[in-house]
């Protein structure tokens, strides 16, 4: 294990030049820490800030409160603080196994789940560094590939084809502020919709499955089937990617559905398997877990 | 499987590499990818590999001592969720950001994709990127996002290895990666001579550079930074060497003069 004895942060500025609305905005990165275990004394710079009264002559009224410049030295601390101590606990007592994975991963899982804060499946699943291989958007939607290129499916191509994942997880939760904004939403505000509500339309059919079967039931507990309902178009959209489709007829591929249930901390399974016809598919090994 | 066809590989091995000598650096970086792989594979895989007893020990695990010891906490997660960050990260299974910063349920809205990259705004293609966006900034109101790289990433080996020239050999992986080209071009550019290893490794931070650009091109994002409301950071974890690097990204428009 290499000490960076007396290592030096090095600070990184650069200049991109950005064209935007016919003007050009100059970004310029300032100052940059390189965390080393073995400094001994934290070594603290202040970002730099480009002293742009002598450059353009301006009046220092003129310029913008220092704001910028609390939060970036917050920032760097905590953020110093929390790599830390994943270091100390984590990283260095298991010093073999990161050095391996540095080399190579080969996640047997690739799990699909909501960008929400509350719901990080390393975190409520247990995955460790090497475990799963984690896509995550609003609402853990899995558009059908007919609908053409999202972030999600260039991952899940990744994934399946060159990783060769095993299993694939769509994880969905109770609560989902996406779900909740697609049963919010009015058909009618179709041109004045935000890109939330364009998005988590992708689950449209879902919705209108929930409000067929569930209308009479509250706003809640209709987001609440939503949500389930949602999962399960996630995971048969997974089978509308042929070189999905054929590793999962093979068996090399196992889907499973999961809902999380935040309120009292309750975890809803189940799997998805071939019919006997081999034509279509179905729920099976259906659990809940609390 | 048995000892036999392992023999026989390693005896293939040998005779290829007396008859070809200069291959012999190739197969050392194969073996030790090997290694590794394997090595990475847990003992208790010496039976098959059983996903539902996996998340369930791992639920069982995350019940027991973080939710049943921290009443307080997720009783106040589930009414709502207020994070201070929204994080983009990789997909890659190394880089959890809940496990290499530490983030806890509620601290970070955060996105996974191939290569942590931020399209530019479009209203059509690729609009769950936006969607994530704009509800962290307009509906969770996050003060900081943060776009966090890392080494040895397969999508941006991939985006340095692929012409890119519009004959995809992928679905979607090239279409995805070509976000960050302006990153590859820069790169070999600055550094054509050097090795690819090293391009790579100036091109996921170059990445970092690109996604934290097209961030600005969501109007919303524009007006928190130059509200001062929002800011932006990149960052880099560098697992090969157990590091991490940490930026931030100044944006604003001076006053305006008449000439």
């Amino acid at each position: 294990m290499a000490l960076a004895l007396g290592g030096r942060a090095r600070r990184l500025v650069y200049g991109t030049l950005v064209h935007q609305n016919g003007c050009l905005h100059k970004l310029q990165q300032t100052g940059s820490d390189r965390f080393q275990l073995g400094e001994a004394k934290a070594i603290r710079l202040l970002p730099r800030r480009t002293n742009m009264v002598q450059e353009l002559g301006m009046r220092e009224e003129f310029m913008q409160p220092n704001r910028e410049l609390e939060t970036n030295y917050d920032f760097l601390g905590e953020m110093r603080q929390r790599f830390l101590r994943f270091k100390r606990q984590k990283y260095l007592p298991e010093i073999e196994k990161f050095q391996a994975l540095a080399i190579a991963q080969s996640p047997k899982v690739m799990v699909i789940g909501c960008a929400d804060s509350r719901v990080c499946p390393s975190y409520v699943l247990g995955f460790q560094p090497g475990e799963a291989f984690t896509i995550r958007n609003v609402a853990n939607l899995v558009t059908p590939v007919q609908n053409g290129p999202t972030e999600t499916n260039s991952a899940l191509e990744f994934a399946v084809t060159t990783l060769l994942v095993e299993n694939i997880i769509v994880m969905g939760h109770s609560n989902c502020g996406g779900i909740a904004a697609l049963m919010n939403h009015q058909s009618h505000q179709e041109q004045h919709s935000s890109l939330v509500e364009r998005w988590v339309m992708n689950g449209k059919a879902a919705k209108l499955r929930t409000q067929l079967a569930s209308s009479h039931l509250s706003f809640d507990e209709q987001c609440r089937n939503c949500e389930k309902e949602s999962i399960k178009d996630s995971v048969m959209n997974l089978i509308t990617y042929p070189w999905i489709r054929d590793r999962v007829k093979r068996g090399e591929v196992k889907i499973h559905g999961c809902y999380y249930n935040l309120s009292d901390c309750s975890l809803e399974k189940w799997r998805l398997s071939l019919d006997k016809n081999e034509n279509g598919f179905h729920i099976t090994d259906r659990e809940i877990w609390s | 499987m048995g000892n036999e066809s392992y023999e026989d590989a390693i005896e293939s091995l040998k005779k290829l590499l007396i008859e070809k000598d200069e291959l012999k650096d190739l197969a050392v970086a194969k073996v030790k990818k090997i290694t590794a792989e394997l090595q990475t594979v847990s003992s208790s895989d010496s039976k098959t590999f059983d996903p539902v007893e996996r998340i369930k020990e791992g639920f069982v695990t995350f019940k027991k001592e973080k939710y049943e010891t921290n009443p307080a906490l997720y009783g106040e997660l589930a009414k709502g969720q207020s994070p201070k960050y929204m994080v983009f990260a990789c997909s890659d299974s190394r880089v959890c950001p809940s496990h290499i910063l530490n983030f806890h349920p509620g601290d970070a809205f955060m996105v996974r994709n191939i290569a942590n990259m931020v399209p530019p705004f479009d209203k059509v293609k690729y609009a769950g990127v936006g969607a994530a966006i704009e509800y962290a900034v307009l509906h969770l109101k996050v003060e900081n996002i943060v776009v966090i790289g890392h080494s040895a990433c397969g999508g941006i080996k991939g985006l340095m290895s692929f012409a890119l020239d519009g004959n995809n050999s992928t679905d979607f992986i090239e279409d995805w990666v070509k976000i960050c080209l302006p990153a590859k071009t820069k790169v070999l550019a600055e550094s054509e001579s050097s090795k690819f290893e090293d391009q790579c490794g100036r091109c996921e931070r170059e990445a970092v550079n690109v996604s934290l650009a097209n961030l600005l091109t969501y109007p919303f994002v524009r007006e928190g930074v130059a509200k001062g409301t929002l800011a932006l950071k990149g960052g880099y974890y560098d697992f090969v060497n157990g590091a991490f690097e940490l930026w931030g990204l100044q944006y604003g428009i001076s006053p305006v003069h008449s000439i």
